[in-house]
């Protein structure tokens, strides 16, 4: 049986068990993974899984059954306990659901890809590692390593409605780190982020990072930052990199703008959000330099597809435009219920896990001007930049995030190097607050994005470029 | 199922020891091999708006290799079980073997070694059905009167085989269930949760009305200033600090790295805090990814850190023997505790309950006196004099590993204690603290007696924790910044 067979099995399996509507994800996933510590290969691991997952609605209640097997019984059976997990849940019911329409397709879609990542062999891969944690050690940091992670999925997607979808998308990416190691604290540098950039690329992104070329300048900062001055506490102006941009922009924007999460699908765990849908399309969200687009299309970026896990093509959107909220990423059900008409934000991590609002690619579109242009305008701030550690409430509100690196900014010049950076916020206060944003964006990459129960790790696109936001605090400790 | 099979994991086993005597055809006797196969049966039933919209079933098989040929190591996972399947996976694990680089850290197989019999699982548990699930999410619903609510019931059962090539085996199952859900009214929620052995054991109605009682009493609050306070930390909140401390302060390979605060045989914390990792007390396996038996180990004794925990890599790299704590993480984030248990006052630890306690009704007939969630918790607010009474922590990450300076917020209720007694709902607050310096020595005031078990967000992961009474937490931040 072919894997369009086996998912009509289960989804017909579905519909015979009293389902109103049925879909079917086969997924075949290969995964690989290298590190290096100190010079060393440390671990190499490759993993295959092949699996279906049967999602069916019955009356206004969902089911899911996800099995590691794609015989035609198999296919059946998880099709039919998918309908019968659906029938249990009309114990605690909810309203009515409807779906938006999406137009059955026939169709197949692959990312782009110049050097099949699975095809470099490991021995070339494996002596990049080596060669850039070796030059990290030589350069005085304690610990270092290096990281790359591969993902070939290939998935076919079938729905009761007439979908027949099948797409390959191959992912990688990677990055190194160097930690020294102080008295009482640690200081940690990252190339071109920790744990890497990714995209849904071959392996010309990760030749493209250059890592050995970064090397030893990022060991040596991490030695220097060891006795660097603190990062002053109080307001001033800051200027982020675009990678820390990034993460801002995931955090406060990119899961704030989640459908389910403003419905309040996500409450007990991953949050609700501060946006309310009575005021989309009217809402202040930043300055009128704030356009963050939501766009699954970016040719390379990790967040992109053909089709989402609910068949919904993929399409451009603004979320933010001129700093007014206008958009949200939403799938076919939460859409219906919000009186959308378009979905197209769902995926799900695997086979065995069930679709759900997930980040594309949220990112903001480019400004007018450069770093440099921003720096020589600041006459006092701190610019800094890689994510070190991040959080931010429930609501997606109150955030604080430090970074690996700062640098204080005195009369248009970058001065002394700054440890422990951190800066902290009200998310619409700090995007109101951005004045000057660079055109030099960066497709970064998040393949660690947590959400659901039971969890799932979504990968998502982020594109960035550095940018400047007035009186921020920073500079927060222990 | 009318009961357990007498040899939990027999067909896991042969697999396991399948692959391990293929490797040893294609590759010769000297390749050393490892093998875990692992089959779980998970499901989750999901529930927000006070209606079940998610829920879901998922079964899986995961054959675990890990290969050490000529000085090469190469390790993967598939989940096709025929002989072709295996036979694909053996020859691709060997393949890499033969062309990564060098391993001269690799630390050996496990020797064989006797593995505790499995501990006693339930299952009515293992095979519990969503109508099962669905029944406890009505009651939880039904309790809350009317408030919205959200949250999960979920069941696990895993059965597991390890087999390699040095001789050793293992075998064993564990199931386990957990409830984890919210109330909220006014724009305050109020959480109550539960992790446990038997799903008969759940209190779908005592939880749902906990969450509600808790959440009527975190409405209407007020800001206040950031700053040092004393707290009161329920449950909830303090196993945050036992899953940080596990990840970065008991973690073998940080502590080899120097990344760790970990000392042994300092006296790093209040005397009052004793620490141990009892994987077997529920829902654990007996044996590690490496196959070295799991056993209770006793990182804090008395407020004097006395271990960390290791596989075998961490533990070769300082000369030492694995703790049992290889997961399928620890080649990426080291070894580490996942089942700490945190010893309430009056109680030794050899002595400490297998069975967590459920949390007991309401303490005060006032909506504010509701706030407290237990009576063990109560007597603790009784002797704050002004202070914080914190519910739970949420989105916490650290700035330093080496210090452990922790950011992150309050969340599900945050009151304020006045002459020991709960006297208005607070706005939650943003705290950035250093774990260890808020456990150190004179810091913990006073232990509650009585230990909760909460689940992870990983099956089989559990933290169990009473409530503490501390000196000092650093807020750093108010609701509007």
């Amino acid at each position: 049986m072919s894997e369009f067979d086996v998912a009509e099995a289960a989804v017909q399996a579905a519909l015979d068990a009293g389902a109103r509507y049925a879909d079917v994800r086969v997924m075949h996933r290969r995964y690989e993974s290298m590190t290096a510590r100190n010079g060393d290969i440390e671990s190499l691991t490759q993993d295959e899984s092949v699996g279906l997952g049967v999602r069916a609605l019955v009356d206004s209640s969902w089911g899911f059954h996800a099995v590691p097997e794609l015989s035609d019984l198999a296919a059946r059976d998880a099709g039919h306990r998918a309908a019968r997990t659906a029938l249990a849940s009309g114990l605690v019911p909810g309203p009515p659901i409807d779906l938006v329409a999406v137009a059955p397709t026939t169709a197949s879609w692959s990312s782009p890809c110049e050097v099949d990542p699975l095809g470099v062999s490991l021995a070339a891969k494996g002596d990049l590692l080596v060669a850039a944690t070796s030059l990290m050690t030589e350069h005085g940091a304690d610990l270092t390593e290096g990281l790359y992670q591969i993902w070939d999925t290939a998935k076919w997607f079938v729905s009761s409605e007439g979908h027949r979808i099948d797409q390959r998308i191959r992912e990688c990416g990677g990055g190194i780190s160097a930690t020294s190691v102080g008295d009482g604290e640690t200081q940690r540098r990252s190339w071109p982020s920790y744990r890497g950039q990714y995209g849904t690329t071959g392996w010309e992104l990760v030749d493209s990072l250059e890592l050995t070329a970064h090397a030893a300048r990022i060991a040596e900062e991490s030695r220097a930052l060891l006795t660097a001055p603190l990062c002053p506490t109080g307001e001033t102006d800051l200027i982020l990199g675009g990678e820390q941009l990034a993460l801002q922009i995931h955090e406060s924007v990119g899961h704030a703008i989640e459908l389910d999460r403003i419905l309040g699908w996500e409450a007990a765990f991953a949050g609700t959000s501060w946006l309310d849908l009575a005021q989309l399309g009217s809402l202040r969200y930043g300055s009128e330099l704030m356009n963050i687009t939501i766009d699954p299309t970016i040719p390379g970026a990790l967040g992109s597809f053909g089709y989402d896990d609910e068949g919904s093509p993929a399409v451009k959107r603004d979320a933010v435009r001129d700093g007014r909220w206008v958009g949200v990423l939403a799938g076919r059900d939460s859409a219906a219920v919000a009186g959308l008409d378009h979905g197209g934000s769902v995926r799900a991590d695997g086979w065995a896990r069930l679709p759900m609002v997930r980040m594309t690619n949220v990112g903001l579109e480019p400004g007018p001007h450069t770093l440099e242009e921003i720096v020589a305008a600041t006459d006092e701030g701190v610019l800094m930049d890689v994510n070190r550690s991040w959080s931010i409430d429930d609501k997606r509100l109150n955030f604080q995030f430090g970074c690996e690196i700062g640098w204080e900014i005195r009369n248009g010049r970058r001065g002394r190097m700054l440890r422990n950076p951190t800066y902290t916020g009200i998310g619409p206060l700090f995007w109101r607050s951005m004045d000057m944003l660079s055109s030099e964006t960066v497709p970064w990459g998040t393949p660690n994005c947590g959400k659901g129960q039971p969890g799932q790790v979504g990968h998502t696109g982020h594109p960035a470029a550095p940018a400047r936001f007035r009186d921020v605090r920073v500079g927060v400790r222990a | 199922m009318s009961g357990a099979p007498a040899r939990a994991g027999a067909e896991e086993l042969e697999i396991a020891s399948r692959v391990v005597d293929l490797v040893t055809r294609l590759a010769g006797s000297a390749a050393q091999a490892e093998v875990t196969v692992t089959r779980t049966e998970s499901a989750l039933t999901r529930f927000a708006n006070s209606t079940i919209h998610q829920n879901v079933a998922a079964s899986s098989v995961d054959v675990r290799l890990r290969v050490h040929l000529a000085g090469r190591t190469a390790a993967g996972s598939g989940d096709t079980i025929t002989a072709d399947g295996l036979h694909t996976l053996v020859e691709r694990v060997l393949a890499a073997a033969r062309i990564i680089s060098p391993d001269p850290a690799w630390p050996g197989l496990a020797p064989s070694a006797p593995v505790t019999a499995t501990p006693e699982w339930d299952p009515a548990t293992a095979h519990a059905g969503p109508d099962e699930r669905a029944a406890l999410v009505r009651a939880f619903v039904d309790a809350a009167d009317g408030l919205e609510t959200a949250g999960y019931c979920r069941t696990g059962h895993r059965v597991a085989a390890f087999a390699n090539s040095a001789g050793h085996s293992a075998q064993g199952q564990a199931a386990e269930a957990a409830m984890d859900g919210i109330a909220r009214t006014g724009g305050a929620d109020g959480t109550a949760r539960q992790h446990v052995d038997r799903l008969a054991d759940l209190d779908g109605a005592g939880l749902g009305w906990r969450a509600a009682a808790k959440a009527r009493a975190a409405t209407r609050p007020v800001e206040l200033s950031p700053g040092r306070y004393p707290v009161v930390l329920e449950p909830a909140a303090v196993a945050d600090l036992l899953k940080n401390l596990a990840w970065y302060g008991f973690n073998g390979r940080r502590y080899a790295e120097r990344q760790s605060f970990a000392a042994p045989g300092v006296a790093q914390f209040d005397r009052t805090v004793t620490l141990v990792d009892d994987p077997l007390a529920a829902s654990g396996l007996p044996f590690d990814l490496e196959g070295t038996p799991s056993r209770p180990l006793t990182l804090v004794d008395a407020g004097t850190t006395s271990a960390v925990t290791h596989d075998r890599r961490s533990a070769a790299e300082l000369g030492v023997a694995s703790t049992g704590h290889a997961w399928a993480g620890s080649a990426t984030f080291g070894p580490i505790p996942r089942n700490l248990r945190l010893r309430p006052a009056g109680m030794a630890a050899t002595a400490m309950a297998a069975t967590a306690t459920v949390p007991a009704g309401a303490t005060g007939g006032t909506s504010l006196g509701d706030a407290i969630g237990d009576p063990d918790t109560a007597a603790l607010v009784s002797r704050m004099e002004r202070g914080l009474l914190v519910s739970d922590l949420w989105y916490t990450r650290v700035l330093d590993p080496l210090s452990l300076v922790v950011t992150g917020l309050t969340r599900n209720g945050l009151w304020l204690v006045e002459d020991g007694r709960v006297t208005r709902a607070v706005r939650d607050l943003r705290f950035t603290e250093s774990y260890p310096r808020a456990l150190a020595p004179g810091a913990v005031l006073e232990t509650g007696r009585h230990a909760v078990r909460l689940p992870d967000h990983v099956d089989g992961v559990w933290w169990e924790a009473p409530s503490l009474r501390l000196a000092s937490w650093n807020f750093t931040g108010g609701a509007s910044g």
